[in-house]
């Protein structure tokens, strides 16, 4: 077998992996503050399409960009306002925000669909970093998101662990009523950080949509990956920094069939793989929902539970 | 006004001036009036529902009074919220620790500190606060993970953290609920640290004896109103209670005045091991008709399980269970209640009733009658204990969870002592007045004597050492396990049965 292959392949992952962080550091943010966000693959979508759309019609990948993280910001908005202060179920909230995305994103994407990506993420020239054998186009072949992804989970490790703010956010995500008995406004921060986290999002659909996507698929462009992400936030305990780890890892399991296919080898159906954001999705609900599980794992104590000060 | 000094120019690091408080349907401060001293320990003593805790909530900047003032260091202040309360120096420290479980000590008690650089240093932070307990003689590792404390260390770090934030005056609601009696003794330690500092603390309380030991003045309210402030050596706990209660309360010990007939209620040599560990180990004794046989020991020495294998809800690994002569263990919590058991669990609103369901309804809960339920004699019957027992509550469909601690419990025991008839005669009771004020532990030791002159068989089992010592005629000591100590309850060494409860008989 040809040893490009698995360079690509390799080379592949860590471009999903690069979606799958930003989505979940996206979903780790919105979770530490208490709100868990289900819409994840709604928003991607939703970013996708508008990244595709802006893009067809202006040319500009930037502007392009820029929209799919206002798309972002705006679905989590709504989120956040039906639970954070109408104190809607949030899995409920979550799904609808998936089904409305599914539907818009095909409604609006219908007159592009099949059409081929009109502009593409640059890789950046990394001069002799990227002519390194193997390790070359594997780790320095990417474009500047992908490093500036894995620069941000760093960032969010340190504001979560050795900031003020980030203190706080986990407070308010364990024991709300502390937060709000120090006269700090639990719904703020809640706010903030939902709409943080959908900015992320938004952010990781228009990326995937335009480094990754070659065209416009409604039913393939994001595959799932939304779902995924959400699981990633668990198996990474919330912690951003070990998000990298498990996107590589998930990115490399959803790469490697659609490369041994290529190769004519049949080893594991891609069918089986399709399947892995479902299961995964399973997993998390049954996680989140056990609360033994919940406490092993080091879930927000209060996480998808509405704050509402106790007063006589 | 200066009530406490002659002269009247004392100034008073805390008072509160007429305040009045409503609630929907309740008044809770009616007029209230109440002075601190700077480094004064002050006990504001009352009932539940007496308005204490709505006092200190206005004190602290909680809830803003309807009506009078709140005043510091003679200054009338206006406090719009806690933060606010604890800029002026004043700090409440809740019943219900205010923790996140999963933080360190240090990162707790800096929590919300307005001051706090945006990066935070943890060594730094963790020198600060270690040395401000240090400061005030309280043993506490800053790096230690608050989940894994105990409530006497939790409540430390909530003091910590308030005079970390710069507390002058600390409310203390209900501070030795949930300590253990070392750990009382450890706060008073702090307590007289702090006042030595020139801080003052208030403890806002319903139990008579250990806090108003160190209290320099006592203020007891009753029915939203302050109906006496004592200093110390002015009053003993007699006068106090009835101040509280506005009437005589006895809590002479309550003995079996008839003869005490066959046994009802047997155990011989029950035990229960788990993974490898004896919960329980051969335990023997016998409860007759017309006694109480009371069971003491310290918290988590066994007391749940036994009171679980009698109840049926866990069948024991050795031995045997007896009620009226019929061997049950093993057979099932129903067959169990055929055979003629009733049970009054721990955890009262949890396990004993459905909270969110009426009185009426939850009395006839238990009731194995037909399939259809007779609403209408089951009502008469629910407004009939309303009266006898002096239930307080609107009405007989209210939701029980609405209920005070003292209320649900007759309930409770109307269900299991009353409702349940004649065919239940052995009566299973766990700490049944946990929680309660004075004025309930009166009615629910009175409904336990009356229960036991009616011939029942009462097993007493209770954390509560002066439970046992007033209601049981007989007293077992439950050390890991083992019963280690018995005694008649008339002829009881008090100071043997304390050291059994440790271990060191």
């Amino acid at each position: 077998m040809n040893s490009n292959v698995w360079i690509l392949t390799f080379s592949d992952a860590i471009s999903i992996a690069t979606t799958l962080i930003l989505a979940t550091l996206g979903a780790i943010l919105t979770e530490r503050s208490g709100v868990i966000n289900l819409g994840v693959e709604g928003i991607l979508l939703m970013g996708a399409v508008t990244a595709f759309l802006v893009s067809d019609g202006t040319g500009n990948l930037w502007l392009a960009l820029f929209l799919s993280v206002l798309v972002g910001v705006a679905m989590s908005a709504v989120h956040a306002t039906l639970t954070i202060t109408l104190r809607a179920n949030q899995i409920v909230a979550g799904l609808a925000l998936v089904i409305f995305g599914n539907g818009l994103s095909q409604f609006i994407g219908k007159p592009v669909e099949g059409k081929t990506r009109p502009v593409t993420i640059e890789p950046m020239k990394l001069g002799p970093l990227s002519d390194i054998p193997v390790l070359g186009p594997i780790l320095f072949g990417h474009d500047i998101f992908t490093y500036l992804t894995w620069a941000g989970a760093l960032v969010c490790s340190l504001y979560l662990n050795r900031t003020r703010p980030g203190l706080v956010l986990r407070a308010t995500g364990d024991a709300p009523a502390t937060v709000d008995a120090q006269g700090v406004s639990v719904a703020m921060i809640r706010f903030v950080h939902t709409i943080l986290g959908g900015a992320l999002m938004g952010l990781a659909g228009g990326w995937f949509m335009l480094a990754r996507g070659t065209a416009w698929s409604q039913s393939a462009t994001t595959n799932g990956i939304g779902w995924i992400a959400l699981s990633l936030v668990v198996f990474a305990a919330w912690r951003p920094l070990r998000a990298i780890a498990g996107a590589v890892l998930f990115g490399f399991t959803l790469q490697v069939p659609f490369t041994l296919q290529g190769q004519q080898i049949n080893i594991l159906p891609p069918e089986i793989v399709q399947m892995l954001p479902y299961v995964a999705t399973l997993f998390v609900l049954v996680m989140l929902s056990t609360p033994r599980a919940r406490r092993l794992l080091g879930a927000p104590k209060m996480l998808g539970q509405p704050f509402v000060r106790d007063e006589r | 006004m200066g009530s406490h000094r002659s002269g009247g120019a004392t100034l008073f690091a805390l008072s509160a001036r007429q305040v009045t408080k409503r609630f929907p349907g309740v008044l809770a401060n009616d007029r209230v009036d109440f002075d601190l001293l700077p480094g004064e320990v002050h006990t504001l003593l009352g009932e539940n529902g007496a308005g204490k805790s709505t006092l200190a909530s206005v004190l602290c900047g909680l809830y803003k009074p309807d009506e009078g003032a709140v005043l510091r260091n003679g200054t009338q202040v206006r406090l719009t919220s806690p933060r606010h309360g604890l800029q002026n120096g004043i700090a409440m420290v809740h019943q219900h620790f205010r923790l996140v479980d999963r933080f360190t000590v240090a990162e707790n008690v800096v929590l919300g500190h307005r001051k706090l650089p945006f990066r935070l240093r943890a060594n730094d932070l963790e020198d600060q606060v270690g040395q401000v307990a240090e400061r005030f003689g309280l043993p506490l590792d800053p790096r230690a993970v608050v989940g894994e404390l105990s409530a006497g260390q939790r409540q430390r770090v909530e003091i910590v953290k308030a005079l970390y934030h710069g507390a002058e005056i600390l409310l203390l609601d209900e501070p030795t609920a949930l300590l253990a009696p070392p750990e009382v003794e450890k706060l008073f330690e702090t307590v007289r640290a702090m006042t030595q500092a020139g801080k003052s603390v208030v403890f806002v309380s319903h139990k008579l004896g250990e806090v108003v030991d160190i209290s320099d003045r006592v203020t007891v309210m009753r029915d939203g109103r302050v109906t006496g402030s004592v200093a110390r050596g002015e009053a003993d706990t007699r006068k106090l209670a009835e101040l509280m209660v506005g009437r005589d309360i006895d809590l002479s010990p309550r003995r079996s005045r008839g003869e005490a007939k066959g046994t009802l209620l047997s155990l011989s040599n029950v035990g229960l091991t788990k993974d490898g560990v004896d919960h329980i180990a051969q335990v023997s004794f016998d409860v007759r008709a017309g006694e109480i046989v009371g069971v003491a020991g310290v918290s988590g020495n066994g007391q749940r399980e036994l009171a679980e294998i009698v109840a049926g809800l866990i069948a024991p690994t050795s031995g045997e269970v007896s009620i009226n002569g019929e061997r049950v263990n093993g057979v099932g919590t129903r067959n169990v209640r055929k055979a003629g058991l009733a049970y009054v669990p721990e955890d009262r609103l949890g396990t004993g009733l459905a909270p969110s369901l009426s009185i009426v309804d939850n009395l006839v809960l238990t009731r194995d009658r037909g399939f259809l339920v007779d609403r209408k004699s089951a009502h008469a019957e629910a407004e009939a204990f309303i009266a006898q027992l002096e239930i307080k509550t609107p009405n007989a469909l209210t939701a029980t969870r609405k209920l005070s601690g003292g209320n649900s419990q007759k309930v409770l025991l109307a269900r299991e002592i009353f409702a349940a008839g004649n065919n239940s005669r052995v009566l299973v009771v766990c700490s049944p007045t946990r929680g309660l004020d004075v004025g309930a532990v009166e009615a629910v030791h009175k409904l336990l004597d009356e229960a036991r002159s009616a011939g029942k068989a009462i097993l007493l089992i209770s954390e509560d050492l002066d439970e046992v010592l007033t209601l049981a005629d007989k007293i077992l000591v439950l050390y890991r396990g083992s019963v280690v100590h018995e005694a008649m309850g008339d002829q009881v060494d008090v100071e043997a049965v304390g050291l059994a409860m440790a271990g060191l008989s």
